[in-house]
């Protein structure tokens, strides 16, 4: 063999060699970025994917945004093609366009692959985020943390002889857990205004929030048990008689009404934050918010422990009970050149063992095994609240053009319920034009 | 126009220069020195501009790139034009447009006119007054949410000690009828300081002799103000009114951080609306559309205003 073709060999076989070993290295050891929005489950997520750095090699990193600017930022990210996330847990209604776009890896064949059944997991967060097209089985995510609106309410107050008996001969029932809306006001209306302890206080912090998605999630909280209906379900996209039903429209004066009577002062911009903030500080007696705001409450050390509980939203003039589903799902970003380790972080958060940690850490667990598990129910006061109020579940549209949709209702709502502009009727009849010219625009008729 | 740029760059090379340059004509080496600023403004501004307008024409959507394209003609502008909702915000626009620009003229002018007099402390007065334009609109819109608290608010407080009025009964920023002039008052704070500092250099640059020789007329005080430090402060006040005009149209940071808009669209400014089309509905086309129209409007409106600007100067 001539020695100039020795040394060319020689010199293949180190540059495959260290390319090899690169490719090995590389494999073993990802800088993986997840991202989600900042608030208290995420920091428990940090907690818990310490164990996967520990077995797994790969390094995490997190981007977390604060919910207010969340979408957009996120949404930014996935539109214009960024490589900032390999990991994305995107809210719910995302799951239409990131699917329709690509923006999203399908998951189906990973999860046969791996042996992760979405018959593990509780239905309707299947639904609302791993699905779509909806009700078919096509995987985008894997559900990663349930959520749902419910509300929190001061125990300790409810609780006072004196305030039980007052309330009994104003209303004539009980000042105890709302069992429909109309009691909800009832306690709302009681506490108004009330001196307890020295301080004025009031009757529920609501949503009521502009600018992302506040006032949509409150006000679709309660429309849905006063009998709202997106479309007909016999007859997807036709919205008429159905957003705008005689039952939706007392569903929105409802909601006025309680906004009226019994929010805080300066409560006409309030989301998440601003009702935990309206709560822990004492000011109102029940609070409306995501399941997610529980844990921080019952540790909180003024209203937290005994003085306060929780209880799934009420019934709807007909005893109808739905709420309005939170929770996001775990995908893997299309356009990540990561997918590989990315995926292996979606099996390791899959398994039984990690997801009963997620729930003991603060992350509400959507694995079944984890919530009908005897002991999940005691394992926290507000434990069964979850269980039931992820039980009667509505979501907003995912569809592709959620953006658009939400925008509309977000602006309806803000117009009728705070600025007090028109009648629900008015509100609820433009929310079906705005919806519709969307649907036209996006060819759906 | 950029031609004749460097031309009258080339024209004003000393001949000094164009001898000591060997191999480089006097034009190419103004070129050299011009090009660098004209590719940054073409690449920074003329380029997004003219892809603004070709994608005013189309139904292109950014969340949407496998979505084919198609040429939609002058329909995106039609929309914009015939949109009810928009001539809802151009109208909250013009409401705080000009009476930002009425109230911060007004306070402005007087406190130059109270800097401008010699007294103990004037620096300590001029940087305290200043003070607020230093601050990111985003803080200010932050911490006047609080001032606006029902509750808690300084504001509020400040009105119910004066007036008598439960604090916690109105809400500044949740309330229809306020909210307009909740953010008319914090832009006001913030920017009638720069207003002040423009009326301040006007009102220096006024040779004491004129006011001398009115003095040997026997001009009254009141005479003197409006027939000299009006007519030559004039000129500055109209640039002041030019900045803030500009800059008020499109004004952003400051209302969504206090009102997000709200409450319903009663604070929703244009440029508040066009970014919601843009970057929350996704509206890429038509949104494009929207800036052209917005563009445009402005630029003529400045156009005007600056020759009415410059017949004053003459003057």
């Amino acid at each position: 063999m001539p020695r100039s073709y020795l040394k060319s060999a020689f010199a293949a076989g180190v540059v495959t060699g260290l390319a090899s070993l690169g490719a090995a290295t590389s494999a073993q050891a990802e800088d993986l970025t997840l991202c989600w929005a900042a608030w208290d489950p995420a920091n428990a997520l940090v907690a818990l994917s310490k164990d996967f750095e520990a077995k797994s090699g790969h390094k995490m990193s997190f981007e977390f945004v604060p919910w207010p600017n969340f979408a957009d930022r996120m949404l930014n990210e996935l539109n214009s093609g960024g490589k900032l996330c390999d990991l994305m847990i995107g809210d719910s209604q995302w799951i239409g366009g990131a699917a329709e776009n690509g923006q999203y890896v399908k998951l189906n064949d990973f999860f046969d692959k791996e042996g992760i059944k979405m018959s593990d997991f509780i239905p309707a967060t299947v639904t609302g985020y791993s699905e779509w097209p909806k009700g078919t089985p096509n995987y985008w995510a894997l559900p990663a943390f349930g959520d749902v609106v419910g509300w929190s309410y001061r125990k300790d107050w409810f609780s006072r002889p004196e305030l039980q008996a007052e309330f009994k001969q104003k209303y004539g029932h009980e000042l105890a857990v709302p069992k429909t809306f109309e009691e909800l006001k009832h306690i709302a209306e009681f506490f108004q205004g009330r001196v307890i302890d020295g301080k004025t206080v009031y009757g529920a912090a609501i949503y009521t929030e502009r600018g992302s998605e506040g006032i949509t999630m409150g006000a679709m909280d309660v429309l849905y048990s006063y009998g709202f209906e997106y479309q007909n379900p016999d007859k997807p996209y036709e919205l008429e008689g159905y957003v705008n039903s005689d039952k939706s429209v007392k569903g929105l004066e409802f909601y006025k009404e309680l906004y009226n009577c019994c929010a805080p002062p300066g409560s006409s911009d309030a989301y998440m934050s601003e009702n935990i903030d309206a709560y822990k500080s004492g000011q109102v007696a029940l609070q409306m918010n995501f399941a997610f705001t529980w844990p921080g409450i019952n540790a909180d050390p003024n209203v937290g422990g005994d003085k306060s509980g929780y209880f799934p939203n009420p019934a709807g003039p007909d005893g109808k009970q739905f709420a309005q589903l939170g929770g996001q799902g775990i995908s893997v970003v299309a356009i990540s050149e990561k997918q590989d380790a990315a995926l292996e972080y979606i099996k390791w958060f899959a398994q039984p063992d990690v997801q009963a940690k997620w729930w003991q850490l603060g992350g509400y667990s959507a694995l079944r095994a984890v919530v009908e598990d005897p002991g999940f129910a005691k394992s926290q006061p507000y434990a069964q609240t979850f269980l039931d109020s992820m039980a009667i579940v509505k979501d907003f549209w995912a569809e592709p053009s959620y953006a658009s949709l939400l925008q509309a209702s977000q602006k309806r709502f803000h117009n009728y319920v705070v600025a007090g502009q028109g009648t629900a009727k008015e509100a609820l009849d433009g929310l079906a034009a705005d919806w519709k010219a969307i649907f036209e625009d996006e060819g759906k008729y | 126009m950029l031609d004749s740029s460097a031309d009258r760059a080339v024209g004003e090379t000393p001949p000094v220069v164009s001898k000591r340059s060997r191999g480089l004509s006097d034009r190419a080496i103004a070129w050299l020195f011009v090009a660098p600023s004209i590719f940054l403004l073409l690449a920074v501004n003329i380029f997004p501009l003219i892809w603004t307008v070709r994608l005013s024409f189309t139904n292109f959507r950014v969340n949407r790139p496998n979505a084919e394209v198609q040429f939609v003609g002058l329909k995106n502008y039609i929309s914009v034009l015939t949109d009810g909702d928009i001539w809802q915000t151009m109208q909250a626009t013009a409401h705080f447009l000009i009476w930002t620009i009425v109230l911060q003229v007004l306070i402005g002018f007087a406190l130059a006119y109270l800097i401008n007099k010699k007294f103990r402390g004037n620096d300590m007065w001029t940087t305290i007054i200043v003070l607020p334009m230093m601050l990111s609109p985003a803080v200010v819109g932050n911490f006047w949410t609080f001032l606006y608290q029902p509750q808690i608010g300084l504001f509020n407080y400040a009105v119910g000690y004066l007036t008598g009025t439960d604090p916690s009964t109105f809400s500044m920023i949740g309330d229809v009828s306020l909210a307009p002039w909740a953010i008319v008052i914090v832009d006001t704070w913030m920017w009638t300081p720069f207003v002040m500092l423009i009326c301040l250099a006007g009102l220096r640059s006024i040779p004491s002799s004129i006011y001398e020789a009115a003095e040997c007329d026997r001009a009254s005080k009141w005479r003197q103000f409006w027939t000299i430090t009006i007519p030559m402060v004039l000129p500055f006040l109209m640039l002041a009114v030019l900045f803030r005009g500009i800059e008020n149209f499109k004004m952003f940071d400051l209302v969504v951080q206090l009102t997000g808009g709200g409450p319903g669209s009663i604070t929703e400014l244009t440029s508040i609306n066009l970014k919601r089309e843009a970057f929350e509905k996704w509206r890429t086309g038509y949104a494009s559309a929207y800036a052209v129209i917005l563009f445009v409007t402005v630029f003529g409106l400045a156009s005007i205003y600056v020759k009415a600007l410059n017949k004053v100067k003459q003057r």
